[in-house]
């Protein structure tokens, strides 16, 4: 359909205010963690400020950021992995088999508040001595992430011709052979979409790991928190912690554009 | 592990032959027995606690007292009832400008234009970006006196306003946050939608003459439904349980009034800052009930809609 010019012209200026108004405080973020706390406090070097990586030395050797890095790294790494093991052949069955209630039960974990199932977890868990260890804190990301597989890896079977797999079963394969050797290879752009959001979503995730972690096993939005005192905030070194959470899941995010976006909008225009 | 093991098992073709027949059962069961075990014993206790006492240690001894926690929670116009009209209050003007501006946004997206792509980057971006660290961005942005939000406020003369300081400033100012944050997940959803539209009935609707805002009302608009309701489906649940951004910018008890204590924050501070096991686990049921309730009344529509 064609389009007239001043709409062009209307729809530049409104996508340049969208635009701006998406990725400035993003880039406030960032300045604000290369200024001293001074000149945060200083209207007159909003713009022009020497950048200085105090903030970062802060944020990296005082702090203990080079553990809670890793800590989200791998526990976003461990929850997602296992999530895609036990996750992509219960979508793949509810799919096939068009189990439609039992997928009700996995999906259920998207919609009750995550704080009910806290009291009984952190009571079991510590009964089990297993609270601030890295176990009970995979199982609540797996939480996480299992729906989001599920969901999304239904939404993908479902979009796999059957057929595929009965021409591998004239061939001898048994049914499960033919998922090995046929749907799962196929399925790979499907699981690639999921486990990126299903990483996406444990890394940003905050409530699990405020009440299960230990201080050894604490995950970086968690951290944030040191920074944040009862009397005065180090908003440089709040803001550098900031962008040190923020920048590592943007930047996998922009490299794997394509999965993430038709994960996000997965199940959206079937309605 | 060779393919052939799991085609032909060692342990002799009964076994392989009985994992083929039950595979739908076998490739579903171990996710919904780990959800199952995560969620059953826990909302049974949840429900179990409501009807007691529970206080301080979870293991401490409690009594069943019925439904005293209920009449105690519905009656208690102190936090519960202000926590409650502020979940739906928040949860309502985050859906519609959510949904009004992300509609705009992704008709200002949809036909094809240069520089498409830098766009949907920006629009990626706050998506992604973690939400505690969103709230402390904004938290910097918003502070009273050394807040970008007030300077520039100050540059067309507006005077300082306190945002997040402020009693009656503070929830609202939220509110932006999350239409910060969680606009463009509604224009990714929409776009998907619009996408998909096949294009005769926009062209019939042209060649009839009819107006581009014509066009969007009675031709786009009702053809996107579906897609609306499942963006306002998928944006609701979350914007009721919004927690992240609340705690980040007004830290335990939504602030020292509670002045951004919804449902969600306030179960959170019963259950783990005053173990308060009982109460809060009432308040968490009724907040369930909510939920399921308001999903339930536009799934219904949806369907009377089909």
């Amino acid at each position: 359909m064609r389009v007239s010019t001043p709409y062009k012209v209307f729809r530049v200026a409104a996508l340049i205010v969208v635009v701006m108004t998406l990725l400035a405080p993003l880039v406030w973020m960032a300045t604000a963690s290369l200024k001293t706390n001074v000149d945060i406090y200083d209207v007159a070097k909003a713009v022009f400020f020497e950048p200085t990586l105090d903030n970062y030395d802060t944020v990296l050797e005082r702090a203990n950021y080079v553990q809670f890095i890793g800590n989200s790294l791998w526990l976003a790494f461990v929850s997602t992995s296992l999530s895609i093991i036990i996750g992509v052949p219960a979508a793949y069955s509810m799919s096939r088999f068009a189990m439609r209630r039992s997928a009700l039960v996995v999906l259920m974990a998207r919609v009750i508040p995550a704080v009910s199932l806290l009291v009984p977890w952190y009571y079991v868990f510590s009964n089990l001595r297993m609270v601030g260890g890295f176990g009970v804190l995979v199982l609540s990301h797996m939480f996480v992430a299992l729906p989001l597989i599920v969901y999304i890896m239904m939404g993908y079977f479902d979009t796999l011709p059957v057929e595929l797999e009965e021409s591998g079963l004239v061939d001898g394969l048994t049914h499960i052979g033919a998922f090995r050797r046929i749907s799962l290879p196929l399925s790979m752009p499907g699981i690639a979409t999921a486990g990126i959001l299903a990483f996406i979503f444990s890394w940003n995730n905050f409530m699990f790991a405020l009440v299960l972690s230990g201080a050894n096993t604490k995950t970086l939005p968690v951290a944030i928190f040191d920074f944040v005192g009862y009397a005065s905030i180090d908003w440089g070194g709040l803001m550098a912690a900031s962008t040190v959470v923020t920048v590592p899941i943007m930047v996998l995010a922009l490299f794997a554009q394509k999965y993430v976006v038709s994960g996000l909008t997965a199940g959206a225009t079937k309605g | 592990m060779d393919a052939s093991t799991f085609t032909r098992s060692r342990t002799g073709p009964a076994l392989a032959g009985w994992a083929n027949q039950h595979r739908k059962w076998l490739f579903a069961a171990p996710a919904m027995i780990f959800v199952a075990v995560l969620i059953i014993f826990p909302v049974a206790w949840t429900v179990f606690l409501s009807l007691t006492d529970a206080q301080g240690s979870v293991r401490a001894e409690s009594e069943f007292i019925g439904f005293a926690n209920y009449a105690e929670v519905l009656s208690d116009t102190a936090r519960f009832w202000p926590a409650a009209a502020r979940t739906i209050a928040f949860t309502a003007v985050v859906l519609v400008v959510e949904v009004v501006l992300g509609m705009c946004i992704a008709l200002l997206l949809w036909r094809p234009f240069k520089g498409e792509k830098w766009v949907r980057v920006a629009i990626l971006l706050p998506l992604v970006a973690t939400p505690v660290a969103v709230g402390m961005m904004w938290r910097l942005i918003f502070d009273p006196n050394i807040g970008l939000a007030n300077t520039m406020l100050g540059w067309v003369g507006i005077a300082p306003q306190p945002w997040l300081a402020g009693q009656s400033t503070a929830l609202p100012t939220t509110m932006l946050i999350d239409i910060w944050q969680w606009t463009p997940m509604v224009v990714l959803i929409l776009l998907a939608g619009l996408t998909s539209l096949s294009e005769e009935p926009n062209e019939a609707a042209l060649m009839d003459g009819a107006s581009a805002f014509q066009r969007f009302r009675y031709v786009t608009l009702p053809l996107m439904m579906p897609t609306v309701i499942v963006a306002i489906l998928l944006r609701g649940i979350d914007a009721l349980k919004t927690f992240d951004i609340l705690y980040a910018t007004k830290g335990k008890g939504g602030g020292s009034f509670h002045e951004v204590e919804t449902l969600n924050v306030y179960a959170y501070g019963l259950s783990f800052d005053y173990n308060e096991y009982g109460l809060s686990s009432t308040v968490l049921i009724i907040f369930f009930l909510i939920i399921i309730g308001s999903m339930w009344a536009l799934t219904s529509r949806k369907k009377a809609r089909d």
